[in-house]
């Protein structure tokens, strides 16, 4: 077995695991006995692939942006996750996660959002799947994000301002948990990352594979070669890193780098959301990784311009492979990323997300050869951000 | 023998114990609310240690701990707060906390800072029993502290004779499938789920918590149990009630 994959305890390296109420531990056990079994179904594949073509409208494309490779002195790819239907590869997940939870007889979905991506993915599959949906945002984000709480409601989920802590994306997914603790029987909780207690991480790590599958045969159709020599990509809790590079992390040829969302800069703690680079060993949310709190274990709130990179946590796989120098994790700050962002929509004519934007923003740290692929995920399109980028730009006729 | 065998043995029916938030209403009013508790009549106190994210509590306890951490309670502070307890009073003392503190505290000081204090027991409910066994339990048990599980409606009859066989000074019932909080009454697969429990005839004792708050909930539960844990009704008192003891006189009328 790869010493990058996860182990039969559901642990990556020193992290991961399950540290749950007694409670939930009937429909965690429940789903870590069967999400392999009912992943692998090929009736389950079928329904799931057709869905990702016709639906989220997959394959996503790799699109070689020759302006931004001639900047940077290498063949830069981008991964085109922008395109999929709802804006972000989130709905790769949810969906996945929807079709399970039918198959396991559940009729009721909880979810948990920040920026609002993964509420919207998962209100867009309830409403497909025809499910209850209730999904838990904290007031804060609720108030900053309001476009995507309209396109929850019209979708026909419930959309609960949770007014607890610091009333945001931490606090939403306490609330989803707590929801899931009182309704055991008939609900699954669609976590929206590669966190949360085992088999989460690798559950979604699988649903989000797809984005590296097609990388894999895009890359062969148009370079001869089925890799790249570089991996870039965003990580909050790390669910479109852990997908991009899901099929390659037994293959050493690939070097992968993750941008992690620095604020206003790592000298300045109190503001940053630089979990791997500031955090420490601790539990949140069901799962031991890297975790940033005070000295007494309290978790703090972090900062991001990025309202999908500002979580305290971060899946334990990507805790795993920075540990063991798999992935070499960057900082990017807020200014680094609006930036990128900005020289994307010039060079390429297109917008990013923000947090897609850190992973961009790591092309200019990186030395690159003049042959070298360089596969870049654009996880998310800015539509949502436009308010923020035409504040920061000041942006006017 | 410890506190809480003591308890248990001595035949007492219809225990009481309470559970409060450390910290809460004011910094320093742990030491009172125990002798408080203590000097009229209850059986156990659990302390709860604030966390910033309680998964597993209702939204009574999660405001009483945020105030205690506004307040400025840690987990260093409370030890020190509890340094001189065993002159104050001899009740069997539990310490509730979410496993990341205890984890940044160190584990092992951890247990060895409760046993030195005079804490009988522990409760961790984010901690399962697997992962308990494995990486541990040797902490606990140098330390001769008891360890606490909780079981709940949805656990198995097999996975309550393992935690049974597992556990020492008594087990906690988890009254249904919820948070922490009131609940007015129990309805009948509540109380269905008791008498299976009682009728298991487990070698712990067991106490019910989670929505004891009056009277028809503390006689439900005590009925087919030794008895019942409150928290959520006690730091409702706590947060309206003007002395401490007043909540406490209060707490005691209104469940038995």
């Amino acid at each position: 077995m790869s010493q990058y994959t996860i182990d039969k305890n559901g642990y990556y390296g020193e992290f991961g695991g399950a540290f749950i109420p007694e409670i939930l531990r009937k429909n965690v056990v429940e789903l870590k006995d069967n999400y392999l079994k009912i992943i692998e179904n090929e009736e389950f594949q079928k329904t799931f692939r057709q869905l990702l073509k016709d639906y989220v409208g997959r394959p996503t494309p790799l699109y070689f942006a020759s302006r931004l490779s001639q900047k940077y002195g290498a063949n830069i790819f981008l991964k085109r996750e922008d395109l999929c239907h709802t804006g972000a590869h989130k709905l790769n997940n949810a969906l996945g996660q929807i079709l399970l939870a039918k198959k396991l007889g559940k009729t009721r979905i909880v979810a948990e959002t920040g920026a609002g991506q993964h509420g919207v993915a998962t209100a867009t599959v309830c409403a497909l799947m025809n499910m209850e949906c209730v999904v838990y945002m904290g007031e804060t984000d609720v108030k900053r994000q309001f476009l995507n709480v309209q396109r929850m409601r019209m979708l026909g989920a419930k959309v609960v301002p949770v007014m607890s802590g610091n009333r945001t994306l931490k606090d939403g997914t306490n609330e989803a948990i707590r929801d899931w603790c009182c309704n055991p029987k008939n609900t699954h909780y669609i976590i929206g990352s590669v966190v949360g207690p085992d088999p989460y991480p690798d559950m979604v790590a699988r649903f989000q594979s797809v984005i590296s599958e097609e990388i894999k045969a895009q890359l062969e159709a148009q370079t001869g070669r089925n890799y790249p020599d570089h991996l870039l990509a965003c990580i909050g809790g790390g669910s479109n890193a852990a997908g991009t590079f899901y099929h390659y992390v037994d293959d050493e040829r690939v070097k992968f780098y993750a941008a992690e969302a620095a604020g206003l800069g790592l000298e300045n703690p109190e503001k940053s959301a630089a979990t791997i680079h500031l955090g420490k060993k601790g539990v949140l949310h069901g799962s031991l990784s890297m975790v940033m709190m005070t000295e007494d274990g309290q978790i703090v709130e972090p900062y991001s311009i990025s309202a999908g990179l500002d979580y305290p946590g971060v899946g334990p796989m990507h805790a795993h492979f920075a540990k063991t120098g798999r992935t070499n994790v960057l900082a990017v700050t807020d200014d680094e990323a609006m930036q990128a962002a900005l020289e994307l929509t010039k060079l390429e004519g297109i917008i990013p997300a923000i947090e897609s934007a850190h992973a961009l923003a790591m092309l200019p740290k990186l030395k690159f050869q003049k042959d070298e692929n360089v596969v870049v995920t654009v996880s998310g399109r800015g539509d949502k951000d436009m308010n923020t980028y035409v504040n920061y730009f000041k942006i006017e006729e | 023998m410890n506190r809480i065998d003591r308890l248990f043995q001595s035949g007492k029916k219809d225990i009481l114990s309470v559970y409060f938030t450390a910290g809460y209403p004011n910094l320093d009013d742990t030491v009172r609310i125990i002798k408080s508790l203590s000097d009229h009549g209850v059986d156990m106190i659990e302390i709860g240690v604030p966390f910033s994210d309680p998964m597993a509590d209702g939204p009574v306890i999660q405001a009483s701990g945020q105030k205690a951490l506004n307040s400025g309670m840690t987990q260093k502070k409370l030890f020190s707060q509890l340094e001189n307890i065993r002159q104050v009073t001899d009740i069997p003392l539990i310490m509730m906390s979410y496993i990341n503190t205890a984890m940044q505290f160190g584990f092992e000081s951890y247990c060895k800072r409760c046993a030195e204090v005079g804490v009988d027991g522990l409760i961790i409910p984010d901690l399962p029993s697997e992962i308990y066994l494995s990486d541990y339990k040797g902490f606990v048990e140098a330390n001769s502290l008891d360890y606490i599980q909780l079981i709940t409606p949805e656990t198995s009859d097999d996975r309550i004779r393992a935690i049974d066989d597992m556990s020492k000074g008594f087990i906690y019932m988890v009254s249904s499938a919820a948070t922490t909080g009131a609940q007015q009454s129990f309805n009948e697969a509540k109380q269905q789920y008791f008498k299976h429990i009682e009728s298991m005839k487990l070698k712990n004792p067991t106490l019910v918590g989670f929505g004891v708050s009056n009277k028809e909930t503390f006689r439900a539960a005590a009925d087919h149990s030794r008895g019942c844990i409150i928290g959520s009704a006690f730091i409702k008192l706590l947060g309206t009630c003007k002395t401490i003891d007043e909540a406490v006189e209060t707490l005691i009328k209104n469940v038995k």
